[in-house]
C-alpha cells in the first residue's frame, strides 16, 4: 500500500507537469487549429533560463519571472515570425513549422546555455513529507498547486471574459470571429503568449525535481502531447485528466514493471488511443447543423 | 453613408466584381439581387473587409476605408451577418450575441434585451450551444449577434436562404422595423422578389457588373428583371 501511495504521488507529480504542457497544447490548438510541439521548449526556457538568471547572483523568485517573460517572448516571436507569415497554410504545414522552430530553438539553447543538466534548488526545503506510509516533497506540491492554479486561471479566463470567448470564438469560426470585430492576430499572438507562460512556469516548478537540459522539451511535448490526445485535442479539463493519467501509468509503469519502460507508457497510451478513442476521452465534438 | 467607386475584387486571378458603383443612403434599405454567383456575397464580403479590394474606393461616412482591417471596419459601425449564418457553434447563444458586442466599450443590456424581444425564441435558448438551434433560429443569431454591435450599417447576407416562408417574412418584416429605428440596411438576397418589396433602392448584379438600378417598386416591375429574376 505505500508502495502504492508513493508511485501515485510521484505519478501525479510528473501529471501534473505533463497536464500544464498539455493546457499549452490545447490553447494554441483552441485559437489556430495548431499543434504547436515547440510546447515543451517553453517549459525547457523556464527551467534553463532561471537556473542560469539565478547563477548570475539575480535572486530566485525575480529570476525565475525574467525566465517566465522571456518565454513570453519566444512564444510571441513564434507567432510573428513564424505562423503569422504563413496565415492560411494548411494545420500540417504549420505543425511542421513548429517542429523545425522546436529544433531552431533547441539549437540556440545549447549556444546561450549549455549541455550540462542543470537543476533548481527546492523552494521549500528538501524535507520529505511523511503521508500515509510514503513520503511527497514539499516540491511535488508546489508541482501540484501551481498546476492546479493555472487550470482554474485558465478556465475562469475562457469562460468568464469577453476575452476569452473571443478565444474560443475565433476557434470555432474565424470568419464569424474577424466580422464580430475580433482582431484574430492579436488572439492568435495571446493564445501563444500564455501557452508559453504556462510552460515555462511549468519548467521553474519542475526543474527541481526532475533537472533540465537544453533538449528536455522534446520529452515534455511529446508527453504533453499524449496528454492532450488521450483527453481530447481541445478540450482543457480533457488536457488535465489526460496529463495526470499519463504521469501516474508512467509511475505505475515504472514501479511495478521496469523504470526501463517508463518513457514508453505514454507511447503505448497515445497508439491505443487513435486506435480505439481517436477523440480522446472529452473530445466528443458534435456534428454541427447545416 | 456607405459610397462604392469602381470597386474591383478577385479570388486569386478570378476577378468577380468589375468596376462596381453603388450608394447606400442614410436610413435606406437598399437591396442588391442577382443570381448565384453574380458577386453579391463577394461584394459584402468586400465591404466588411474579409475579402480585400483590388481597387476602387469603399467610403464610409466620407472615409475612405478600403484598406481597414475587418475589426476596424466594425468599430466604425459597419457589422455583418454573413451568408451560411457562421454562428460560434459550440458557444451558448447568450456567448455568441455577447461576442457581437465585442468592440463596443460599455456594451449595454438595453441592446441584448431588444435582440430578445425581437427574437424571443432566442431568450428561451439562450442557455444553449448555438449549433443546436434550427436553420432559421440560427438565422435569426447571425443577424441578433451583428445587431449587438449596435450598427449604423448592417450588411445583410443571404437571411432568406433555406428558410421556411413563414420565417422569411418574420425575419424580412424584422428588416423593416429596423428600417424604422434607423439602421441602414444593404440586403443581399437570390429571393428578389421578397427583397425587392422592402427595399427603397435596388441594384441588380449579374457578373460582377451592376447592369440595374432604381428604385425598389420600379425594379419589381421591370420586364427584364422579371424574366431573369422573379420566374415571370
Amino acid at each position: 500500500m505505500a508502495e502504492f501511495l508513493q508511485l501515485v504521488f510521484s505519478g501525479l507529480t510528473v501529471g501534473a507537469v505533463y497536464a500544464l504542457v498539455a493546457l499549452g497544447f490545447t490553447l494554441i490548438y483552441n485559437a489556430s487549429d495548431v499543434i504547436n510541439f515547440a510546447q515543451g521548449d517553453f517549459v525547457m526556457i523556464g527551467g534553463m533560463g532561471t537556473v542560469f538568471l539565478a547563477a548570475a547572483g539575480i535572486a530566485l523568485p525575480l529570476a525565475a519571472l525574467m525566465a517566465i517573460v522571456g518565454a513570453v517572448i519566444v512564444g510571441l516571436l513564434l507567432h510573428r515570425l513564424a505562423i503569422e507569415p504563413a496565415r492560411g497554410a494548411s494545420p500540417v504545414a504549420l505543425i511542421m513549422i513548429t517542429i523545425g522552430a522546436s529544433i531552431f530553438i533547441k539549437g540556440i539553447a545549447q549556444v546561450v546555455f549549455d549541455k550540462q543538466f542543470h537543476s533548481l534548488p527546492a523552494f521549500s526545503g528538501d524535507t520529505p513529507i511523511q503521508v500515509g506510509g510514503a513520503t511527497i516533497l514539499p516540491q511535488s506540491l508546489w508541482v501540484m498547486g501551481v498546476a492546479l492554479g493555472l487550470f482554474v486561471a485558465l478556465y475562469l479566463f475562457l469562460e468568464k471574459t469577453l476575452l476569452g470567448k473571443a478565444l474560443l470564438a475565433t476557434a470555432a469560426n474565424r470568419l464569424a470571429a474577424r466580422l464580430v470585430g475580433v482582431n484574430v492576430t492579436i488572439i492568435l499572438a495571446l493564445a501563444f503568449g500564455v501557452s508559453a507562460a504556462i510552460g515555462a512556469i511549468a519548467g521553474v516548478v519542475v526543474t527541481p525535481i526532475t533537472l533540465t537540459r537544453y533538449d528536455v522539451g522534446t520529452m515534455f511535448a511529446l508527453k504533453g502531447f499524449a496528454a492532450a490526445m488521450v483527453g481530447g485535442m481541445g478540450n482543457p479539463l480533457g488536457a488535465v485528466v489526460g496529463g495526470l493519467l499519463i504521469g501516474l501509468l508512467e509511475a505505475f509503469g515504472a514501479g511495478y514493471i521496469s523504470s526501463t519502460y517508463k518513457d514508453a507508457v505514454a507511447f503505448v497510451v497515445i497508439l491505443l488511443v487513435l486506435f480505439f478513442l481517436p477523440r480522446g476521452l472529452f473530445g466528443g465534438r458534435s456534428v454541427e447543423r447545416v | 453613408m456607405l459610397t462604392v467607386e469602381n470597386l474591383n475584387s478577385a479570388y486569386g486571378r478570378i476577378a468577380v466584381l468589375h468596376d462596381v458603383n453603388l450608394e447606400v443612403k442614410a436610413g435606406e434599405i437598399v437591396a442588391l439581387v442577382g443570381s448565384n454567383g453574380a458577386g453579391k456575397t463577394t461584394l459584402l464580403r468586400t465591404l466588411s473587409g474579409v475579402q480585400p479590394a483590388a481597387s476602387g474606393r469603399i467610403l464610409f461616412e466620407g472615409k475612405p476605408i478600403e484598406r481597414m482591417e475587418a475589426h476596424a471596419r466594425v468599430a466604425l459601425g459597419i457589422s455583418q451577418s454573413p451568408e451560411g449564418r457562421q454562428v460560434f457553434g459550440p458557444l451558448s447563444v447568450e456567448d455568441n450575441l455577447r461576442l457581437g458586442a465585442f468592440r463596443r466599450r460599455s456594451p449595454d443590456k438595453n441592446t441584448l434585451a431588444h435582440v430578445y424581444d425581437m427574437f424571443p425564441v432566442l431568450a428561451e435558448k439562450r442557455r444553449i450551444s448555438a449549433m443546436s438551434l434550427s436553420g432559421g433560429q440560427q438565422q435569426m443569431l447571425a443577424i441578433g449577434r451583428a445587431l449587438m454591435a449596435a450598427p449604423k450599417l448592417l450588411l445583410l447576407d443571404e437571411p432568406s436562404l433555406g428558410l421556411a416562408p413563414l420565417l422569411i417574412d418574420q425575419i424580412l418584416g424584422a428588416v423593416v422595423k429596423l428600417k424604422a429605428e434607423g439602421i441602414t440596411v444593404l440586403l443581399v438576397e437570390q429571393n428578389a422578389s421578397a427583397a425587392l418589396a422592402i427595399a427603397d433602392r435596388g441594384y441588380v448584379l449579374e457578373t460582377g457588373h451592376v447592369v440595374l438600378e432604381g428604385k425598389g417598386s420600379d425594379l419589381l416591375e421591370d420586364p427584364k428583371v422579371r424574366a431573369a429574376y422573379l420566374g415571370v
